[in-house]
């Protein structure tokens, strides 16, 4: 295998970018990533992009955001209609191939124009659920009772996975939830609103971005001063059907970890940190406990996407904001995860250590 | 087909008197069903539940056309009851827009009886109070079924729906069902960027702008804040003049909707404005479609000064200026000559 890394990374996120495109948030952020290790486009090899059509509301969207790359002369480039953490794992792909010792990659998501909870509802099957349109409020809240009914844990846990999410979060300047004074009980006391689960519960919808440089080898030494390994990344899918599938576990994010950590040579119990990517403080549950997270890691020291959760790029930010840790000295072994699909049904998760 | 109406044309870029669209996407999906899911859909029709049987034994509800474990392809239907169980719920208030529920309703997971799977639907009680995990439901049907997931009307507490003697006797209707319709329909509040705010709110006072690149001077129209060759940022305006000439175009043999003053076939072309370094798409009209060239001069004929708003529409159409032509190889594209970003 090459050793590839993370050299840099640009991330932004807050409530609604009301009058800023797509574009525009992407122009800042891509020049952002690729300035902080002296890079122009034409030093990329590849570039990797996620988005969503069904956000923008409008067909090939992706294409338009190109404009932010500055693709003339025309790039080598490719798109997921998938959260940006796949596209880092098709550029991670590419890079391991050997054609190239560079890649760019990017995703965003403006969701704010429309009815979030609603447009992620045509994800779910065409024939026998969508036209039933459940929102991912409550397809969210269908899995958490499950859990809680479960035994496997209490309302009260999960108020305090929220709590220890707005806690991180203080001083994370793309969080937008965040508190250092946050108790359970402050989070208890506030209005369900999909039965069992509270708004602290449920990830904090944005708008947002992030960018990031990957680069193989010496390559990646000669541009920064603590390149972020990946070491192993891996992704896995269940069934789609919700009635097919045990909610309450996460066996895609379990298998993913086996295969990542056997790259890797370390697992999920030998981080310093773990970033998840969960829609609900009931998922970070299934995620914790199916990733096999050890008592004594740290997670979700940014807040996590409980505390500002964008659409299609809140999945490269876990990756951007573990590789921070780990480039900071703060961390030394790290695990990003992203998921994609209802109910934590894609999950793909990377392990991250700096030299 | 995409609706897109500016509604908005004032200055201001305050939440009240900024420019807005509503910008509404619906798909009249028609999906065929297969065999499987067919049969699922006849038997909703029938307002009998069927589930299809894997090899052992177990019964997925709806019918599912694989087993997710095997990827083995299922064909055996089999019959389940109407009457099943709760396992999860939620409560949903306000009910949904596109949803079939116009009130709060329960959303749960139901295992029906004789089922090893649940099955997606709503819950039709009072309150969430009435809402527990393990409660015994009964399925009740709309009146007129076509076959589609919506036959059924929900859930019930058990021995609360009208018990129905004819449940599970097949209709009349002998054709097993073999599509849906599956219609999508998401709106959008769409508010276009500053620069752009400033392009339609310019061209409402017949006005039009352009981004001028701080790389190398090239001037784009409509201004979209950044420069595509290099992802540079742009905020410099500058205001064009209403001449240029046709760098492309084609005729087209289809009316636009809404444009009945079109007659057909029509000719659509790239206008490359004196000034602007890439070109942007308009009509022309005042001559005979075969007298249009690559080169020709054209000049904006506007609107009416009082139907003229925040739109691209106010432009009805280019006619020619009688001036000479542009020589083809200097017509068009000039932002990016032979491929490479111009020198400044």
């Amino acid at each position: 295998m090459r050793e590839i890394a993370v050299v840099s990374s640009a991330i932004h996120q807050v409530e609604a970018l009301t009058f800023k495109t797509d574009v525009q948030l992407m122009v800042s952020l891509i020049n952002e990533a690729r300035d902080a290790v002296d890079l122009v486009q034409a030093d990329v090899g590849f570039t990797c992009s996620g988005s969503s059509d069904f956000l923008a509301g409008q067909g090939f969207s992706f294409v338009q955001t190109l404009d932010a790359v500055g693709a003339s002369p025309p790039i080598n480039e490719s798109h997921v209609e998938m959260d940006g953490a796949f596209a880092l794992y098709e550029a991670w792909v590419k890079l391991q191939i050997g054609e190239i010792d560079i890649a760019l990659v990017y995703s965003y998501g403006k969701s704010s124009p429309g009815s979030r909870r609603d447009v992620l509802a045509v994800q779910l099957d065409p024939y026998t659920v969508a036209p039933l349109w459940p929102d991912a409020h409550a397809v969210a809240a269908l899995q958490a009772r499950l859990l809680i009914e479960s035994g496997a844990v209490t309302a009260e846990e999960l108020a305090a996975i929220a709590v220890r999410s707005q806690r991180n979060a203080v001083g994370n300047p793309n969080a937008l939830r965040a508190s250092a004074d946050v108790t359970v009980a402050d989070v208890l006391a506030t209005a369900v609103v999909a039965d069992p689960l509270r708004a602290a519960d449920l990830a904090a919808e944005a708008d947002g971005g992030c960018a990031m440089v990957l680069a193989a080898g010496d390559r990646a030494r000669e541009l920064c001063d603590r390149p972020v390994w990946i070491r192993g990344i891996d992704h896995r899918i269940d069934a789609h059907g919700l009635g097919v599938r045990d909610l309450v576990t996460a066996p895609s994010a379990t298998l993913a970890t086996i295969h990542a950590a056997d790259r890797a040579g370390f697992g999920a119990d030998s981080v310093d940190i773990a970033e998840l990517h969960a829609a609900s403080t009931a998922q970070a549950h299934i995620l914790t406990v199916g990733i096999g997270l050890g008592h004594d890691v740290r997670i979700d020291p940014s807040g996590g996407s409980l505390a500002g959760d964008t659409l299609m790029a809140a999945g490269l930010m876990r990756m951007a904001e573990a590789a921070r840790q780990v480039a900071s000295g703060d961390a030394d072994r790290a695990l990003a995860h992203a998921s994609s699909g209802p109910c934590l049904q894609q999950n793909l998760v990377c392990l991250l250590e700096g030299d | 087909m995409p609706v897109n109406e500016v509604k908005g044309v004032t200055a201001k870029l305050s939440e009240q008197e900024r420019l807005r669209a509503d910008l509404v996407i619906a798909y009249p999906f028609t999906r065929t069903t297969g065999p499987v899911v067919g049969a699922f859909m006849t038997g909703l029709r029938d307002r009998q539940i069927v589930g299809s049987r894997r090899a052992d034994g177990r019964v997925f509800v709806p019918a599912a056309e694989v087993d997710p474990d095997t990827g083995n392809s299922l064909s055996e239907i089999v019959d389940v009851a109407s009457v099943g169980v709760v396992e999860t719920w939620t409560w949903v208030d306000p009910p949904r827009p596109g949803s079939p529920w116009d009130g709060p309703h329960g959303l749960a997971l139901v295992r029906l009886d004789g089922a090893d799977t649940p099955m997606l639907h709503g819950v039709l009680v009072d309150s969430v109070a009435d809402m527990a995990t393990g409660m015994r439901v009964e399925a009740v049907w709309r009146e007129e079924r076509v076959g589609h997931i919506t036959d059924l009307l929900g859930f019930v507490p058990e021995g609360t729906g009208t018990v129905d003697p004819e449940i599970g006797n097949k209709s009349a209707e002998a054709d097993p069902v073999r599509s849906i319709r599956t219609p999508i329909r998401l709106e959008y509040d769409f508010i276009p960027s500053a620069a752009a705010q400033e392009y339609l709110r310019a061209y409402a006072e017949k006005r039009i702008l352009g981004n001028r690149s701080p790389v190398d001077g090239a001037v784009f129209v409509p201004p979209r804040g950044v420069d595509p060759r290099s992802g540079t940022e742009i905020t410099e305006m500058v205001e064009l003049p209403h001449t240029g000439h046709i760098g492309n175009f084609c005729i087209t043999h289809l009316p636009i909707p809404g444009r009945s003053d079109l007659p057909t076939p029509y000719v659509s072309a790239w206008i490359h404005l004196d000034g602007a370094d890439i070109g942007f798409l308009g009509l022309v009209s005042g001559c005979e479609n075969d007298e249009v060239r690559i080169g020709m001069r054209v000049l904006a004929v506007w609107k009416a000064d009082e139907e003229l708003g925040a739109t691209a529409e106010n432009i009805l159409y280019w006619e020619p200026s009688g001036e000479p032509d542009v020589p083809v190889e200097q017509a068009g594209n000039r932002a990016w000559p032979g491929g490479e970003i111009r020198n400044a």
